[in-house]
């Protein structure tokens, strides 16, 4: 077989199983936010956190309880790297200088997980596994719990509460994430991830010299950061690290990992809003941006453009052998579609084209699939901002799932939308009009302006993977970037419940022959377009003078 | 603790559950997953050791360097792909070269200077004639051409620098050949093409690769490029094809024994479609070693 039937295969297989994993993943998470039943452990949780799992928050309970939990998440994982030598399984590593720890913190807390640092040589297993790893799991549930709280926005009616942020929030960790991770990260040891406690070691090689020997909790944390869409790994080189992701069909595992939730919750939202049809047009759109992004990506980098690829002959280069050309692509693909981050292959040696795909792929504003409970209601905001525009050509008040799209809505929709690129633009912007935000590029001419740009790009959508020749551990682009992060994940985290609780105030309108439907094909089409056309609008002069530039002859 | 005002009540429960979740998340989940691990999977989760004799020689999923204490291979090995992993291979500091696909100017080392450090300057050497040099170690290595397109025949990228950079060419610079090398072209449309003096700033100039005619490259890709980790246990089918002729003359050994050595090193793609497939190195050379 060649290699790019089998790199069909390997994409097809990947969506295939997704589909399969829709309704039964999505059915379950929706038992696990919508039973009524506290579970024994969980009962002994909010016992010991003081809380009362069944007070009910309206919007402004649940997003000040949201950045009450963050803000002291901060500030733990700060500390906690900081005082990394007095605590023990530091593995004697330094304290972390303060402008990284607070990168650092606030990159996990996030859920962006960008990585300014090596991890093999800055962090022992008590940072790792006790801090970075405890956000993998928390910032992914915080995502999925304002998604819920946004769903239940549309689907309750004349309500004031959005539902308890404490219990979403613990149920997700619990039910959802901690299982599958539990069970993903055995089998990737299986396949040679390894996962150890151990010191550090040698050994003498075949030719008589030394080599170091990495131990880390590898496997548990590569299952949770792919899971949770996180992204953080525990050696620099991320998930094309041997000891992260050593087969090709592990390889394949964290693809699914990464965007298994996020591919399955429109059918929560389906089943909450009591129409499964709603979730079917939500998936469709993500699935089809998903897929067209992935032919595309492999169609740059299989035919190898560029002048270097074209010397060497395939685009090889930052490529494992065992995963080759296609599956690297497939992974690059859905590592920027989702929040997450990893990498197994070096996006900054990516043909221009193809890593111009990457940024283009973050730009969308990670929606097709997104990250863990960020895609959807980053998805559930455009769908908003697509019957307002399907209601201003037909002349009709704009209406979503019965509730009325109107002025206060619209205006909160639009807010969430602009936030990313009012950070993108301006962060490029400040950092292309200083010598010290020039000074961190590696390559020159417009590939120097892709690495700002993708790094911007990536902190503000809270991706986290990086054209990695760019030197970001510098006070100036930790403070701008951690800036970034945090305005890019909590501004559109407030404006969504904000709009959520706008919404969960009104009662249903009646259906009628003048509803815009939105689960049918037409509606789905216009949602993509909606994306494609504010994306395109937004950043098309940025591309121009990176990728595009690079790329086009 | 109802006396106290509400935000401070909301973080102080904010504290408390993230306490209890770092208990859960970050003792009880990774210490359950090690222990586990350790259970069923004992060779794999402490780094799938190798051994020679009893020892220790490395791990089947982080690659090795084989060269001598200069650098050079050692001919009597199979050879890994070449590494941004510190000085090569070196798991503490793991790295991919992040250079991108239009990287095709190098920085000339200006003899006699010295850099901040107060060593030689080495200058800067691009992805594209990094590859080029490569190319031609590992072709003179295994007796085969080294050529490809956009190299010249001296190993570095074949690159000019015409100026002025728009308009009819009226100078052309062969930017990778410090002088006193001869350029690959003697001329480009019509003009007289220079080499070139290390430490002249060039940048005005209009950047134009030359492709050349070369055609398929003797040398395969994964040899001439640094992987993503730097820690690649594999090369390709290929490469090892390539480079069994010159380990067979170096062993004494029939060719077909070490062909058939690689074989059976080799593994293909996983399920038949996922990966490609890839000849790990060091069991290999340990595997002829001990035969």
């Amino acid at each position: 077989m060649g290699s790019a039937a089998a790199g069909a295969l390997f994409a097809g297989s990947l969506i295939v199983a997704l589909a399969l994993a829709y309704r039964p993943l999505g059915d379950y998470m929706h038992r696990v936010y919508t039973s009524p039943r506290h579970t024994r452990v969980e009962r002994a949780i909010y016992r010991l956190a003081g809380i009362s799992p069944d007070a009910e928050q309206r919007w402004g309970a649940y997003a000040r309880a949201v950045l009450a939990f963050s803000a002291l998440s901060i500030l733990f994982l700060y500390g906690l790297q900081r005082l990394q030598d007095r605590l023990p399984l530091s593995l004697g590593m330094r304290p972390v200088e303060p402008a990284l720890a607070w990168n650092t913190a606030v990159s996990f807390v996030t859920n962006t997980n960008w990585q300014a640092y090596s991890g093999e040589s800055t962090m022992g297993h008590l940072v790792q596994t006790g801090g970075l790893a405890v956000q993998n799991f928390v910032s992914a549930a915080v995502g999925m719990a304002v998604a819920i709280a946004l769903v239940r926005g549309f689907a309750r009616r004349k309500a004031e509460t959005l539902g308890n942020f404490w219990v979403d929030l613990v149920r997700g960790t619990l039910r959802v994430l901690l299982p599958i991770a539990f069970a993903a990260a055995i089998l990737l040891v299986a396949g040679g991830a390894i996962q150890t406690f151990a010191e550090h070691g040698t050994w003498t090689t075949l030719t008589g010299g030394e080599q170091a020997f990495t131990p880390a909790a590898a496997a548990s944390q590569e299952a949770i950061k792919d899971l949770g869409t996180n992204g953080g790994g525990v050696f620099n080189v991320n998930s094309a690290h041997p000891f992260e992701n050593p087969t090709a069909w592990t390889n394949w595992i964290e693809i699914f990992l990464l965007t298994v939730i996020a591919f399955a919750l429109p059918r929560t939202f389906g089943r909450m809003v009591g129409d499964d049809r709603q979730g079917y047009a939500i998936v469709a759109v993500m699935a089809t941006i998903f897929t067209a992004s992935l032919v595309l990506t492999n169609w740059a980098e299989l035919s190898a453009g560029g002048t270097v690829p074209q010397a060497i002959g395939a685009a090889m280069e930052g490529r494992e052998t065992r995963f080759g050309v296609s599956n690297s692509a497939v992974f690059a693909s859905a590592t920027t579609l989702t929040s997450t981050g990893a990498v197994d292959s070096f996006h900054d040696s990516y043909t221009a084209l193809g890593g111009g795909m990457l940024i283009f792929n973050m730009l969308l504003g990670e929606v097709a699939p997104g990250g863990v409970g960020a895609g959807l209601y980053g998805m559930l905001v455009l769908a908003v901002i697509t019957v307002f525009a399907a209601g201003l050509m037909v002349g009709r008040t704009p209406e979503y799932l019965g509730k009325r799209v109107g002025p206060r809505e619209i205006k909160l929709a639009s807010l969430y939308f602009l936030v990313t690129p009012v950070l993108v633009l301006t962060g490029t912007a400040l950092a292309m009009a200083t010598e010290t935000g020039r000074g961190a590029m590696l390559n020159g001419g417009p590939h120097g302006f892709s690495e700002i740009l993708y790094a911007y790009a990536s902190a503000s959508n809270n991706n986290g993977s990086a054209f990695a020749g760019v030197s970001v551990n510098t006070p100036f682009h930790n403070t701008t970037l951690g800036l970034c992060m945090a305005l890019g994940r909590f501004l559109p985290i407030v404006l969504v419940l904000a709009l959520a609780g706008s919404l969960v105030r009104q009662a249903p309108a009646p259906v009628t022959a003048g509803t815009l439907p939105t689960h049918r094909p037409q509606f789905a089409a216009m949602v993509a377009g909606v994306t494609l056309v504010l994306v395109a609008l937004t950043y098309l002069p940025a591309l121009a003078l990176g990728p595009l530039a690079e790329g086009i002859r | 603790m109802n006396h106290l005002p509400g935000w401070v009540r909301r973080h102080v429960a904010a504290l408390r559950a993230l306490l209890v979740l770092t208990v859960v998340t970050g003792v009880v989940y990774p210490l359950a997953a090690t222990g586990a691990a350790q259970a069923l999977f004992h060779e794999k989760a402490n780094g799938s050791r190798v051994q020679k004799d009893g020892k220790t020689v490395g791990s089947a999923l982080i690659g090795q360097s084989f060269t001598d204490e200069d650098g050079n291979p050692v001919r009597k090995y199979f050879q890994s792909r070449p590494s941004a992993a510190g000085d090569g291979y070196d798991p503490t500091s793991t790295s991919a070269s992040n250079l991108g696909p239009e990287d095709v100017v190098d920085t000339l080392p200006v003899p006699g200077a010295k850099d901040g450090e107060g060593n030689p300057d080495e200058g800067r050497r691009s992805l594209l004639t990094q590859v080029c040099a490569r190319s031609k170690a590992v072709g003179e290595l295994e007796g085969v051409s080294g050529a490809r397109p956009y190299c010249t025949p001296d190993g570095v990228g074949a690159v000019l620098k015409v100026f002025p950079a728009v308009g009819a060419p009226a100078r052309a610079v062969s930017v990778n050949q410090a002088c006193p090398a001869v350029p690959f072209t003697a001329t480009y449309r019509g003009v007289k093409v220079e080499c070139a003096m290390p430490g002249e700033d060039y940048g005005a100039g209009r950047t134009v690769p030359v492709r050349g005619n070369a055609t398929r490259p003797a040398v395969p890709a994964d040899a001439v490029t640094a992987s993503g980790s730097g820690l690649d246990p594999h090369i390709s089918v290929a490469y090892a094809r390539l480079q069994a002729p010159r380990v067979a003359r170096e062993r004494g050994l029939p060719l077909a024994r070490v062909t058939a050595l690689v074989e059976a090193h080799t593994t293909g793609r996983s399920l038949g479609f996922m990966g490609e497939p890839a000849v790990n190195v060091l069991e290999l050379n340990l595997a002829l070693d001990q035969s």
